[in-house]
């Protein structure tokens, strides 16, 4: 499914004292499969993006195209476009509602139209894939829960609708560092069987190490659009738009300055370490 | 669910703006009443050019104050009409079964769509000029004798800001439900009563944990900072009575002057 972003284009309020402009002509395209990261400084735009993207802001100029349909013309059949793609969204566990984590998880598909027959089965599968026993949590209240379960289960309701474009909106903000790393480790297990994923996230390590490609947001605009060590190496452009290297590139950058031969564009812990012990392996033997 | 808009303030730096909102208040109370005490349609264009004097400082376009009386047309037209039909007098001008319409019955309904024309206008300029914030304080201020007879004025005035305050983060709070559902395939519009009825639940329930959880954080927050109610609290903005309020008290004393001689 890819999806093709053409001259994106939002105002909220027009025409009253709050008008603010938070999309400025922006263009892209994303093939399937991809897993795309979206950084950018509070109010750069990013979430109106995903939101449009996702049918949920009306009002937009401009032009999406989700595996060449326009969702945002007048008869556009959004229901296909819930099926197509998910969204989690911010503290998704703000959304949870119903009286069991069973129920809950199976409201998507059930709007879907899914028979009721598969229903258990949908939900057994979206727990699997988060990490929550099917049989120990079905029948729980999804308020008894602490909040990261919380966030799994609300998490589980989007796949359980099994779309093939997953967005996320800070999907890791919150957790703890064991639950960043299981969650981006699931999102990678997600792309892996094909769901292009668009994730929006502060945690510029995560993205360097998981995500294939980085848009950047400024003011409004698509700023830089590369792969992660494309982005990464340009500090000064990031610094100016309010964002930040990688905390790895920044350790590298560091190591290189006291005079450690770390190659330019190094933007991961793990080929850092790769580096000193290949460094270590060879004096020592 | 952006485009609402919170109140009616109208952000601004105006002369009417920067008014002391206890001098707004008391004032669009006062003229209220004034209203009611014109009976001459020179009376009327004396308060109307008052109103549009307030309009013309507070530096808002007049469609903006129209708008405001907007909600209350059927109101309007609905007093007129009555007064029409159903007011008696001496001088009938149309007849048409047992259905009178007396040249009294017009007038009278005339005027009162004046009065109720000019009443929303007077609160319309109010509310656009002054934030909500700052008519809880001016009704603090103003209500502070109570405190004699131990009425809560301070309590009274802070849940009323509390309330204030938490609508633009509920009404955030209530969108980002609303599209975190309509997400997961939730329709809004769509069906009968029962089921419209049945479709808010997915945005009520998430809603009232999380109103309930801020609660219970904000009281959480007031008291680790010690708040203790109204007693020897400090403000960080002091009302001052101004020139400018001077003025328009002034102003309105010509116009009571003005009235009372019997225009």
């Amino acid at each position: 499914m890819p999806i093709t972003v053409k001259n994106l284009s939002y105002t909220y309020m027009p025409g009253t004292p709050f008008e603010h402009q938070a999309l400025k002509n922006v263009s892209f395209e994303i093939a399937d499969g991809e897993f795309v990261g979206i950084i950018g400084h509070t109010g750069s735009g990013k979430s109106t993006l995903i939101q449009v993207i996702s049918g949920l802001l009306d009002g937009a100029e401009g032009q999406v195209l989700i595996n060449g349909v326009d969702y945002m013309a007048k008869k556009a059949d959004r229901k296909q476009l819930r099926r197509t793609l998910g969204v989690v969204f911010q503290y998704p566990e703000y959304q949870l509602f119903e009286e069991t984590v069973e129920k809950d998880v199976a409201y998507g598909p059930r709007k879907m139209g899914v028979p009721e027959s598969e229903l258990a089965g949908r939900v057994r599968v979206a727990l699997e894939h988060v990490g929550i026993d099917y049989e120990l949590y079905k029948d729980k209240s999804p308020f008894s829960l602490s909040g990261g379960q919380k966030r799994k289960i609300a998490i589980a309701g989007v796949l359980a609708m099994e779309p093939s474009i997953l967005i996320l909106d800070e999907p890791i903000a919150g957790l703890d560092p064991m639950g960043r790393e299981n969650f981006m480790q699931l999102s990678r297990d997600l792309n892996e069987t094909g769901i292009t994923i668009l994730m929006i996230s502060h945690n510029m390590d995560n993205l360097a190490e998981y995500a294939g490609r980085v848009l950047a947001m400024n003011g409004g605009e698509l700023y830089l659009n590369g792969t992660p060590r494309e982005v990464f190496a340009q500090e000064e452009k990031l610094v100016a738009a309010g964002l930040d290297l990688p905390e790895a590139a920044k350790l590298a950058g560091q190591l290189r300055e006291r005079g450690m031969d770390i190659p330019r564009g190094t933007i991961r812990y793990h080929e850092i370490l790769d580096c000193l012990t290949g460094k270590l392996g060879g004096a020592k033997q | 669910m952006k485009n609402v808009a919170l109140g009616q303030y109208f952000p601004g730096s105006s002369l009417m703006h920067r008014m002391d909102p206890r001098v707004k208040l008391l004032l669009t109370i006062a003229i209220i009443v004034l209203i009611f005490f014109v009976h001459t349609y020179w009376g009327y264009l004396a308060v109307l050019a008052m109103l549009m004097l307030a309009v013309a400082c507070s530096r808002i376009s007049f469609k903006f104050v129209l708008k405001g009386i907007k909600p209350m047309w059927f109101v309007i037209l609905l007093t007129f009409v009555m007064n029409i039909f159903f007011l008696t007098g001496e001088k009938v001008l149309w007849q048409w079964g047992a259905v009178k319409i007396y040249q009294e019955g017009i007038e009278k309904a005339i005027e009162l769509a004046i009065r109720l024309i000019l009443l929303v206008m007077c609160s319309t300029i109010l509310t656009l000029t002054t934030s909500p914030k700052e008519i809880t304080d001016a009704l603090e201020s103003l209500l502070r004798p109570l405190k004699a007879v131990h009425f809560p004025v301070h309590e009274m005035a802070l849940m009323m800001s509390i309330a204030l305050r938490f609508i633009p983060t509920l009404m955030e709070e209530t969108d980002r439900i609303m599209k975190a559902q309509t997400a997961r395939g939730a329709s809004f519009d769509s069906g009968g009563l029962m089921e419209k009825a049945k479709g808010m639940i997915p945005i009520l329930v998430p809603l009232f944990v999380s109103a309930f959880k801020r609660a219970d954080e904000l009281a959480l927050a007031m008291e680790a900072r010690c708040y203790h109610g109204g007693d020897n609290r400090t403000r960080m903005k002091v009302f001052h009575v101004q020139l400018r309020d001077y003025l328009a008290l002034l102003l309105f004393a010509g116009l009571c002057v003005f009235i009372g001689f019997g225009f």
